[in-house]
């Protein structure tokens, strides 16, 4: 008999010590290139955190938002003027109020969520997305009225230690990732999250059971705006380490945006899967193009690819697979157990397992 | 009847006193009046179109009345929406379902525990002690909803999995797991075949027998309605035609008139 209620399944606990050992142990151990850090894990780790941000909105609440990036230049700038003005808050501490003026922003621009549904909601979640880079250049003061556009982002220093190698920078990443996929996680399974799904699949039934629309959706909105003001500060300290408004472009929005779709709406996984799939398929084309075809094709036609395959895969998988990546990874997991119990002659248990 | 009811029928606990609804120039409900007592069963009848199910809209607050009102317990509800109605114990089931699709039976009348779950979404991302004893609580309470319902099997099924008699009983179950004083039934038979009907009449006789549970439901279909409603109001054209127990609906010249039809 399965117990009624536990917070952490054996499953969940293996997964966990396992993705642990290979974060922590593994990849340090084996990669030693700085190349990978800098330029693939800390920006997957980053921007993994930023899609489980647009998840909460999207994927749970089904509020289709646009404006991720927007959150993420907030929690940047606001990171970045934190660690200028009120220097005793510290790393940590300036990281977790980035998320809340970020989260801030996420109830202002998540009001209209309120009236307006679909696509209509997200032209004007888009406003977010403007407002607040336009906010960054027009007021001087958010960039310390420093002339040149680019700003170099402070040195990181957590309890008076530097943490300025790109593998330290990792650790940081992997350690704030972890805490806020964990909590995003007992959200996602908890009474936070059925609330959230109920508005998503029928607000007024929703309603009618006592779940407050106005409070359910801000407060999804609020929490995601929160994930990714955080993911930005994380994004523009250890991956960018210089803060400019131009880098969290509509671009990264629609990114984030890609990468919460392909990884699986509705889904934590899904999102490193996303990101991790956005992150290295580029890097992929390149090398099938550097090493398969010796460079004979040009960069940017490479780059158009690309986009062709992205457009591609975003209509595959509306069509065949809403629940994206994810889904693909359960579905690749049961076959393999499949097969490998029905040599143990427990085939029938396991089918009947995937059917459910 | 032969047997003793656990609890007695006793005064109103829901009036709805002159109630017009009209959308532009249509109007769907006239000069409406009528009660509910507690702990009895209640039905709305009345031909397709009588205006059953704006009635039912208008009471739990989907829809704004333009004029009358609706009393709680003797109390004059002034601002009314579902989630207030919820919060003064009135939960209620939807015409063509209104179930959350992608997520599990379980899942379904877990949310119908909303208004006992008091942790906020904080103490449910650090997972508090006090969240865990409260899930626990809830998920025990959803478990014997199920099992009463007897959809044990079906448990972990997405909902839109399910076929449409099933998805009836879960938005029961979900109604159910409020610990509601009053439910409200919209059409809960509608596209059952007889033995769905029967096991239907049974829970919703069951409920009100055991938990005392203040049943309203709406129906078209007489017969159905008529075995198991201790009064019955009968609506046509948007007004009341008739009031009262089944025997006296049934004998009611009006009332057989919009049924069976009548020569002009």
């Amino acid at each position: 008999m399965k117990p009624v209620f536990m917070t952490y399944t054996k499953k969940d606990l293996i997964n966990l010590a396992v993705c642990m050992f290979l974060s922590v142990l593994i990849i340090p151990t084996f990669i030693t290139t700085e190349y990978w850090y800098t330029s693939i894990l800390i920006p997957w780790l980053c921007l993994a955190l930023a899609t489980i941000g647009q998840q909460i909105v999207m994927g749970y609440t089904g509020q289709l938002a646009l404006g991720a990036a927007g959150f993420m230049a907030a929690g940047a700038f606001a990171m970045f003027n934190l660690i200028l003005r009120v220097p005793d808050l510290g790393f940590v501490g300036s990281l977790i109020v980035s998320g809340l003026i970020a989260a801030a922003f996420g109830i202002l621009f998540g009001l209209p969520s309120l009236k307006v549904r679909g696509i209509y909601l997200m032209v004007a979640t888009l406003a977010s997305q403007f407002f607040i880079i336009w906010m960054i250049d027009k007021f001087g003061w958010f960039k310390n009225y420093d002339s040149s556009g680019i700003i170099t982002a402070q040195d990181i220093v957590i309890m008076g230690k530097p943490f300025t190698t790109p593998l330290a920078m990792y650790f940081v990443c992997l350690a704030v990732t972890t805490v806020l996929t964990l909590l995003a996680m007992n959200m996602a399974r908890g009474s936070t999250g059925r609330n959230w799904m109920a508005v998503r699949d029928m607000d007024i039934a929703a309603e009618s059971m006592g779940v407050s629309l106005l409070r359910t959706k801000v407060q999804a909105f609020a929490i995601s705006a929160f994930y990714c003001g955080v993911a930005g500060a994380l994004f523009a300290f250890c991956y960018l380490k210089s803060l400019e408004p131009v880098a969290f472009d509509i671009k990264l929005s629609f990114k984030i945006l890609f990468m919460c779709i392909l990884g699986g709406l509705g889904t934590i996984n899904g999102a490193f899967i996303g990101a991790a799939f956005i992150l290295l398929f580029p890097v992929l084309l390149n090398a099938i193009g550097n090493n398969v075809f010796h460079g004979a094709i040009d960069a940017t036609i490479i780059s158009s690819i690309e986009q062709v395959i992205f457009g591609g895969l975003m209509i595959i998988f509306m069509i065949y697979e809403p629940l994206g990546m994810a889904k693909l990874w359960e579905n690749l997991k049961q076959s393999i157990r499949l097969r490998l119990s029905s040599s143990g002659n427990k085939g029938l248990k396991s089918s009947a397992q995937k059917s459910e | 009847m032969a047997y003793e009811r656990k609890f007695k029928i006793g005064k109103p606990i829901l009036e709805v006193n002159n109630i017009s609804l009209s959308f532009g120039g249509v109007k769907a409900i006239t000069d409406t009046s009528f009660n509910v007592l507690e702990h009895e069963v209640r039905a709305i009848i009345g031909p397709n179109g009588a205006g059953k199910s704006s009635m039912l809209n208008c009471i739990n607050g989907i829809y704004k009345p333009q004029q009358g009102t609706v009393s709680f317990r003797g109390q004059q509800i002034p601002n009314i929406t579902p989630n207030i109605m919820a919060q003064m114990g009135l939960s209620r089931t939807f015409q063509n379902l209104a179930l959350f699709k992608r997520m599990s039976v379980l899942d379904n009348i877990l949310v119908g525990r909303k208004l006992h779950t008091k942790t906020n979404f904080l103490e449910v991302a650090l997972q508090l002690p006090k969240v865990k004893k409260e899930e626990k609580l809830n998920r025990e309470r959803s478990e014997e909803i199920i099992s009463f319902l007897e959809i044990e099997d079906i448990k972990d099924t997405p909902v839109g999995k399910l076929p449409y008699g099933l998805q009836k009983k879960v938005e029961l179950g979900r109604a159910l797991a409020t610990d509601s004083t009053i439910i409200l039934l919209d059409e809960p038979m509608a596209g059952m075949n007889v033995e769905e009907k029967r096991d239907m009449c049974r829970f919703i006789l069951k409920v009100n027998d055991e938990l005392g549970t203040t049943m309203v439901l709406i129906e078209h279909d007489m017969g159905v309605v008529m075995d198991i409603s201790d009064r019955v109001v009968v609506l046509d054209y948007g007004k009341v035609i008739g009031d009262g127990t089944p025997d006296e609906v049934r004998s009611n010249q009006k009332v057989i008139d919009a049924y069976l039809g009548v020569e002009h």
